[in-house]
Formats: C-alpha cells, sequence, structure tokens
C-alpha cells in the first residue's frame, strides 16, 4: 500500500495556452511585483521582511520534496537549526567572513540531510514522516547537549560583518536586506532550476508512481535521496541567512514546532507550487508577528488554520488561484 | 555495595523501574497509535494531545468538582473519548478517501489547537496532582525502595495493555476490527457498518491516551506540553515495533523503556536520544520494523 501514487499535491502542472494578453499581464504583474519587492524596504521594516524572506526560502526548500517528490518530511527543522547554528559558530567563534559562514551553514544542511535521508527514504509515506521527525528530535536533543550551542541561551551576538572583503557593511539593514533577497532569489531559482530538469521530471515521474519509476529503471532511491540533500542545503541555506540577520541561533530554530511552521507555509500557500511557499511564508510570519506581543498562543491559531486548510482547500492559496484561472 | 558493571545495583534497579514506568506509558500510547493506524490509516498525531487531556480531565475533576483518583480513572478516557468521536465525525472521516498524508497533518493542527488551548487558559508551568491516598508511600524490597504508586502504574498499564489485547484478539468487537483492517470494503459487505466502527475504535484509541494521561498525572506534573514532546518519542517506538502488530506495539515500547533506563545508569548523555539512535538502527536492519510486515 506504501506504493499508491500520492494525491497530495495537485497533478503537474499543465502548459496553460496563454493568449498574448495573459502575457503580458503576466509579464506586467511580475514586473510590479519585483519592483515592489525592491523598493519594500523604504515602507516596511526591513528585518521583518528578511525574516519573510528566509522563511520563503524554507519553506520553497520544504516544497522541493513535499511538491515534487511527495516527501512529507517532518524534521526540516534539522536543516534549518543546523544551518543557523553552523554559520552563526562559523561567524562568531571562527570569524569567517558572512558569504563562507553562510555557504557553511548550507553546507552542515545538507551533510545532515545526507545523513538523516539516508536513513528515512528506507520507508514511504506516514513512515517517512515520522522517522524524519524522530531523527529531528535527535538533533534538537544534541544540539540541547553539546557545548557549542550554548544551550537554553544559543549563540548570541553573532557579528553581521562586511561582504566581499570589507565591500559591504551588513550591520546597516537596508543592505543586508538586498543581500538576504539575492539569496532568496538564488535559492528560488534553484529550486525553479531543479523541478524543470529532467532530474526534476523523473521526482515528479516517483511522486506520481513509484513502482513504474522503479520499472523504467530509475534507481529511485538515488534520486530521493538526492532531492533530499538538494532541500536540506536550501534549508540550511535558509537558516544560517536567518542567523545573519537575527544574529541569533537557538534552540528554537531545531524544535519539531518549526518544522510544522514550514509544513503550514507550504501547505497553505499552496503545495507543489513555486510561488505558494513564498505567499504561505508571508502570511505566518505576518501572523506571528501580529500575535507576537498579545498572551495569545498563536499555536491555536495556527492549529486553526492547519485543519482549515487540510479540510477545506488542500491546493493552497496559489495552487487554487491556479486551479481557478486554469479551469477558465 | 552490590555493583554490577561497577554501578551500584541500587541506581541500577531505580533506573530500571523508571524505565519500565516510561516504558509503560510507551506501550500504552504506542498500543493506541497502532489500533487507529490499524483500521483508520491514519497517524494520530493529537495522541499526545489527547494523553494531556486526560491528565486535565482529571486535573480539573479534583480541583473543581472535588472528584478523586479512581473516579477521575473512569470518567477522563470517558471524556476524552467522547470528545475524539466528535472530531472523528466532524472532520477526520472526510479523510480517508485521501492520501493518510493528510490525516496526519490534520491530527497535527489539532494537536496544536488543544495545546495552545490549555497553555492559554492553564499557563504552561505544570500543575501538581496528589497520588491517591490508598497508593500514597513505599515499600522496601529488600534490594530497594520502590514507590507504591510506581508499582501501581507498571501493574495497571500491563492490565491495561492485556486488556486490550484480548478485546482486539478474543472478542466480536476485536474480530470485525482486525476483518476490516484487512479488507474494509468486504467487511462492509457482510453487514457490518464499518464508518461507525472506525469512529468507536478512534474514540478508543484516544481514550486509552486519556487513560494514560490520568496514570501518569501523579508522576508527572500535569502541564499543557505534557504530551507534544512524548508523542515523538512514541512515533519512534511505533517504527520500532512496526504498526503491524498489536503484540509488538506493546513489548517494544516495554522494552524501549528499559533500554532508556540502563543508558542513563551507564551514559546518561545519551539516553535522550537512545531510542532514536536505535530506531535508526532497525531502520538499518529491518525496514518494516522489528514486528512489521513488509509492504
Amino acid at each position: 500500500m506504501d506504493a499508491r501514487p500520492t494525491d497530495l499535491m495537485p497533478a503537474a502542472a499543465v502548459p496553460a495556452r496563454r493568449s498574448d494578453f495573459n502575457r503580458a499581464l503576466y509579464t506586467g504583474l511580475a514586473v510590479l511585483g519585483l519592483a515592489c519587492i525592491v523598493a519594500a524596504p523604504f515602507a516596511i521594516y526591513p528585518v521583518f521582511l528578511m525574516k519573510i524572506l528566509c522563511f520563503a526560502l524554507f519553506a520553497a526548500a520544504f516544497n522541493l520534496l513535499i511538491g515534487y517528490v511527495g516527501l512529507l518530511s517532518f524534521g526540516h527543522a534539522a536543516f534549518f537549526g543546523g544551518g543557523a547554528y553552523a554559520s552563526a559558530h562559523a561567524l562568531k567563534v571562527w570569524g569567517w567572513p558572512p558569504e563562507l559562514g553562510i555557504l557553511f551553514g548550507a553546507a552542515v544542511g545538507a551533510l545532515l540531510g545526507l545523513v538523516m535521508g539516508f536513513f528515512a527514504i528506507r520507508r514511504q509515506g506516514i513512515y517517512f514522516a515520522m522517522i524524519t521527525l524522530a531523527l529531528a528530535q535527535m538533533v534538537f536533543f544534541v544540539c540541547l547537549q553539546a557545548p557549542f550551542t550554548g544551550g537554553e541561551d544559543g549563540i548570541q551576538n553573532v557579528p553581521r560583518g562586511f561582504l566581499l572583503g570589507g565591500l559591504i557593511d551588513l550591520s546597516v539593514n537596508l543592505n543586508l536586506y538586498y543581500v538576504v533577497l539575492a539569496i532568496t532569489a538564488f535559492g528560488l531559482f534553484a529550486v525553479w532550476r531543479v523541478v524543470h530538469s529532467p532530474f526534476g521530471a523523473v521526482l515528479q515521474a516517483i511522486r506520481e508512481n513509484e513502482p513504474r519509476a522503479i520499472s523504467l529503471g530509475y534507481r529511485v532511491d538515488r534520486y530521493k535521496l538526492g532531492a533530499f540533500v538538494m532541500s536540506a542545503g536550501l534549508a540550511g541555506l535558509a537558516g544560517g541567512t536567518k542567523a545573519l540577520v537575527f544574529q541569533l541561533a537557538t534552540l528554537t530554530d531545531v524544535a519539531w514546532q518549526m518544522s510544522g511552521e514550514v509544513i503550514l507555509m507550504t501547505l497553505l500557500g499552496g503545495i507543489g507550487t513555486l510561488p505558494g511557499p513564498v505567499v504561505g511564508a508571508a502570511l505566518v510570519a505576518a501572523l506571528e508577528h501580529y500575535f507576537a506581543t498579545s498572551s495569545f498562543p498563536v499555536t491555536i491559531i495556527t492549529g486553526l488554520v492547519f485543519m482549515a486548510c487540510v479540510l477545506l482547500f488542500r491546493r493552497g492559496i496559489v495552487g487554487e488561484v491556479l486551479h481557478r484561472l486554469r479551469r477558465r | 555495595m552490590t555493583t554490577i558493571f561497577g554501578v551500584p545495583i541500587q541506581a541500577l534497579l531505580g533506573q530500571l523501574l523508571l524505565g519500565l514506568i516510561n516504558g509503560s506509558f510507551y506501550a500504552m500510547l504506542s498500543l493506541g497509535l497502532a489500533v487507529i493506524f490499524g483500521l483508520l490509516r491514519v497517524i494520530n498525531f493529537a495522541h499526545g494531545a489527547q494523553y494531556m487531556l486526560g491528565a486535565f480531565v482529571a486535573w480539573l475533576l479534583l480541583e473543581h468538582l472535588g472528584i478523586g483518583y479512581w473516579w477521575a480513572l473512569l470518567v477522563a478516557p470517558l471524556v476524552v473519548g467522547a470528545a475524539s468521536l466528535v472530531v472523528e465525525r466532524a472532520a477526520l472521516s472526510k479523510l480517508y478517501d485521501l492520501d493518510p498524508l493528510y490525516g496526519l497533518l490534520f491530527t497535527f493542527g489539532l494537536a496544536l489547537t488543544i495545546e495552545g488551548a490549555f497553555r492559554w487558559q492553564f499557563g504552561a508551568a505544570g500543575q501538581p496532582y496528589a497520588t491517591p491516598d490508598e497508593l500514597v508511600g513505599a515499600k522496601n524490597l529488600g534490594f530497594m525502595v520502590l514507590p507504591i504508586y510506581r508499582g501501581f502504574v507498571v501493574v495497571a498499564s500491563v492490565v491495561i495493555c492485556l486488556a486490550v489485547w484480548l478485546l482486539i484478539e478474543r472478542t466480536k468487537f476485536g474480530a470485525y476490527l482486525r476483518a476490516a483492517t484487512e479488507d474494509r470494503t468486504l467487511v462492509q459487505v457482510f453487514g457490518v457498518n464499518v464508518p461507525r466502527l472506525l469512529t468507536l475504535t478512534y474514540a478508543l484509541g484516544a481514550g486509552l491516551a486519556g487513560l494514560a494521561g490520568v496514570l501518569a498525572a501523579p508522576i508527572y506534573q500535569v502541564s499543557p506540553l505534557m504530551g507534544s514532546n512524548l508523542i515523538i518519542i512514541v512515533f519512534a517506538v511505533v517504527v520500532v515495533g512496526g504498526m503491524g502488530s498489536i503484540g509488538g506495539a506493546i513489548l517494544t515500547g516495554y522494552a524501549l523503556g528499559v533500554l532508556e533506563g540502563l543508558t542513563k545508569v551507564f551514559y546518561p548523555p545519551a539516553s535522550s536520544i537512545v531510542i532514536f539512535v536505535v530506531m535508526a538502527a532497525v531502520l538499518l536492519v529491518r525496514p518494516a520494523g522489528l514486528f512489521g510486515r513488509e509492504g
């Protein structure tokens, strides 16, 4: 039964026939959107925007697995938090420049992904989710006890430093915003590139019908592991960037709640759509920002949103919009 | 002083008992998860929340109505079971035809909401729950001192697990349940009301978690987050045991609890991760779990 094709995500995007008018409309919207993103830090607090960007990258990395391979990882906090700790440690203790520090975070995320993926891809479906959750909890306990993570305090006061050997001062929020924007854009492009490559096509074949992909001669496990490592590496990149932005890496980053959060972002925005995780990340970050000062636990809301998404609109916001557009 | 492998025997037995108690809860909870999964194909992430709910119902009964432990042992599982019955009818039953992962995501959201609501109402700190008068005190067994309540919990959990095992293996309800696990459609054709069977099974599993919660109340503090950390360990237990067999879930629960206790004696820092390490090792050797069926 494990092998049944999963219907968790909408079928692969059918290229819709677009008229010239539509094409012009989309181009116009894209330009407008880009202008908004570039101008945003002048209107909205840049640190909040950078938080959204980091989570958008994190959710996009997660979506690469759930949306295009059909694997629900419940342990992505391990890669995000692992990347955050690694970057924070490299930046603060080893005094690495920020570009290397963040890359180190991504590398550690990918390495963790390689190890966890090696175990997790042995089972499918629900078991995969439980195994990733359990392994991530193990990473959490290691981070709780290991000397270099600073225990309950985490790694604080991480220096932001200067990019390109002193050229760009990252302690200026506006400078950092554009750097984070570039990192996130790179990450989203990487996901897009993977999804639309021959490799991505095989991944989607695995999602649709794994036994068939095997019988066609694909080494399914290697493809799955490859996707898992990529997703983990991008999640580590997001975590490392987050550590640079907030100058902080704590246990919150590796806790299971973080894994749940990234699932919610992706589910809310739209599993298996490229813009979905970005929309979901923005909404969830805004929600948390709104409740951050009140004593009302935000988990009540996130839990309700979770249930509503599962019961009422499984395509997510972007998925639902795309579905309506396509049907017309 | 007598020692084994350089460890005082008292310390060893003490941790062994502690491990056995933790194991009792692992066994009861993984049993409930296995029963629910077997029939509903849903991994009940809310199991930890239902366990917490059981403990809280007991605490509320005592605080506000003066109803003591023994009645709570009966009432709390019924309350939790009834609440879960409503959830199953209203929402969970709508998800059976979809990918099983949706059930996991739904119950995850449910757990977040329940825990958030209780944290909001009662704060994150734990509330103490007094041990019932009949079970206060300790017995000196000669080689160690056994707190009576802890002994009671171990015995009670064994009785509960046995009772559930008998219910499933030896009664008509259990026969229907096992048959429906094998082939739901066929059982329905024979005139069994399968949707009702699913509802009852979910309520049974949740009630079992509630019962475990009441048993846990005097040992651990009653707190909104008592279930969420436990449930992840129980997931690992379930992966180790494999969800194919009820007996396997029970045995694995006790065994891993004891193993955790032993690790606490010999290498304390590893005690919080030993179950996950075992899980990884089992995945290498027997991916389907120790008692699981392949496929």
